[in-house]
């Protein structure tokens, strides 16, 4: 359904006199299927967005192909318009309008005749559960109301893949759960869905399949299940005063039972074989060496430690 | 036709959403008003002129030429808060045309131009202003080349520069030479030389004089067809450059 090779872009900015390029997106390859949630995860400023606008025709690539829904981003973007269906992060809905009124010129400017988007934004509103706001101002609805009218006006259309720039951002638990629950509903319809996300739990427990993007590049993908298995084992956080934690680091990294090792301010996390008998022979290590340990956990390896395998960064710690 | 479509489905929404704040009609209304009542009465003695008549006959079409301009200038303002809204990059992912996005916002401010010089008009009947009906039309032709040109280029540099604080002291250094040297407040039939060569290149001095004639009932006169061609050209390059910006606008 979509299909990139080398997608890449970058911007100038200024500062003074002096001209700085910032490579946001360095050759992007992704291969989404048809009816599949995909999800781009990655820390803020990895060049998710950049993507996400260059394919929905906002913002023009400087180099690379692509193909959406059968249709040629760089040769026939009119044409991708009409097939895809874009949120942006920041929600597009205006204070004085009512969502009826949105959701009627939105599928009006997509050439769909009034009697037609009538029906559609009432089918749209009843779908998200938004009838009884529909006639109401968008300035009076809460953020989770206000997020799914913005999502109804990326749909309205009926578009074959919609993006959706982090879609659940600044949502409370509730209505992010709502929010997953509309995304899956899109896909169960027959849609693609395309999302970017920062939130682990959201990669993991929303998308079919995710590519880990860090510094304009994508650096793994797969399902959410495929990339953990790549770290065997299982990972150990061992959590220390902060002044303790090079001595600790020298100690384990030299102990035969650790496979990896990665240092952050308060702790170390081990990738180990078999965390239960790894535990006992950590702390008799530290022990030993009159190391003190404020904290240790055992965890199956989590999409965090797949970014922090590819990356040598924690993605919590953005 | 699809351009007619896509024009006339923004129009609709910027009318809807200008009709709903009906504050905004009586303040467009209240400050000319405030012109007509506390400042025309200085002209009589002042431009030397017989009767009341003939002094609103020479100040209203100026001060309408000064509401296009300037009412014009400043709908950028509204734009910057749509544009932050998200409103105009949801417009941009849709296969409607880019030259609509301007033109239904700038035919907006038309027609909200024209409805204001109308009730001015009316009111300044009252104060003795006496136009022709045929006339007086040719008048409104020319206030709203002078709005959509205006409103256009306000759109232009808000997509341009993306926030209030840049725009708002642009446009105030734009129209003020320009309102000083259109001779929209006195004629510039008073001015030294100098001062008129200078004004000779302002295309809104050519654009008051065209609509005063026209006041005045002097249709034969030149400076009616030039101040509507050169606001015709103006208005087009206008509306050219804009939707281009619209065409490639960032966020």
């Amino acid at each position: 359904m979509i299909e990139t090779r080398g997608l890449r872009k970058s911007f100038t900015s200024r500062q003074g006199r002096d001209k700085k390029v910032v490579e946001a997106v360095r050759s992007v390859d992704l291969d989404v299927a048809e009816g599949e949630i995909f999800g781009f995860l990655g820390p803020n400023g990895a060049g998710k967005t950049t993507t996400l606008r260059m394919l929905a025709t906002l913002i023009v690539p400087d180099g690379g192909t692509a193909t959406i829904a059968g249709a040629d981003l760089r040769g026939d973007p009119a044409q991708v318009r009409r097939r895809i269906g874009y949120v942006a992060q920041g929600g597009s809905t205006w204070d004085d309008s009512t969502a009826r009124e949105e959701l009627v010129l939105q599928a009006r400017l997509y050439g769909v005749h009034k009697k037609d988007a009538l029906a559609r934004a009432d089918r749209v509103l009843t779908a998200f559960q938004l009838s009884e706001y529909g006639d109401r101002k968008c300035k009076t609805y809460s953020g989770g109301q206000r997020r799914r009218v913005d999502i109804a006006l990326g749909i309205i259309h009926e578009p074959k893949v919609v993006f959706l720039d982090e879609p659940t951002s600044g949502l409370d638990p509730q209505s992010r759960a709502h929010m997953w629950d509309e995304i899956r509903r899109l896909r169960d319809e027959g849609m693609t869905v395309f999302i970017t996300t920062h939130y682990l739990d959201e990669a993991d427990a929303l998308c079919d399949r995710i590519s880990i993007m860090d510094y304009g590049e994508i650096v793994a993908s797969g399902t959410p299940a495929e990339l953990k298995r790549e770290i065997s084992g299982d990972v150990v956080r061992v959590g220390l005063p902060i002044e303790s934690v090079a001595a600790a680091a020298e100690i384990l990294d030299a102990a035969p039972f650790v496979s990896k090792l990665e240092t952050q301010d308060d702790n170390v996390r081990l990738y180990v074989e078999e965390g239960a008998t790894a535990i006992p022979l950590i702390l008799r290590a530290l022990d030993a060496a009159s190391v003190p340990l404020s904290s240790i956990e055992l965890n199956r390896p989590s999409l965090d430690d797949v970014f922090l395998t590819k990356t040598g960064r924690s993605l919590r710690e953005n | 036709m699809k351009l007619l479509r896509d024009i006339s489905l923004i129009f609709d929404r910027q009318l809807k959403l200008l009709l709903r704040n009906p504050v905004w009609i009586l303040v467009g209304v209240f400050q000319p008003v405030m012109y007509l009542l506390l400042f025309a009465p200085l002209l009589k003695p002042a431009l030397q002129v017989q009767t009341n008549a003939e002094a609103y006959e020479i100040f209203v079409p100026g001060l309408l030429v000064l509401l296009a301009i300037f009412g014009g200038l400043f709908q950028g303002f509204g734009l910057i808060a749509e544009l932050r809204a998200g409103i105009i990059e949801r417009s941009r992912v849709t296969p409607v045309s880019r030259v609509a996005l301007l033109l239904g916002r700038s035919l907006r401010d038309v027609v909200s131009l024209i409805s204001q010089a109308i009730i001015i008009t009316l009111l300044a009947l009252l104060f003795d202003l006496r136009v022709y009906l045929g006339y007086l039309l040719l008048a409104y032709l020319m206030l709203a080349l002078i709005s959509l040109m205006t409103s256009a280029v306000s759109y232009g540099v808000a997509l341009a520069v993306k926030s209030e604080d840049v725009l708002a002291p642009l446009m105030n250094t734009v129209a003020q030479p320009v309102l000083l040297l259109s001779g929209i407040l006195l004629p510039l039939s008073f001015a030294p030389r100098w001062l008129q060569l200078v004004a000779d290149w302002n295309p809104f001095s050519w654009a008051v004089n065209g609509t005063r004639a026209l006041f005045r009932g002097d249709l034969g006169a030149d400076a009616v067809w030039q101040g509507l061609l050169i606001m015709a050209v103006l208005a087009v390059l206008a509306v050219t450059w804009a939707s281009r910006l619209f065409a490639r606008s960032v966020r």
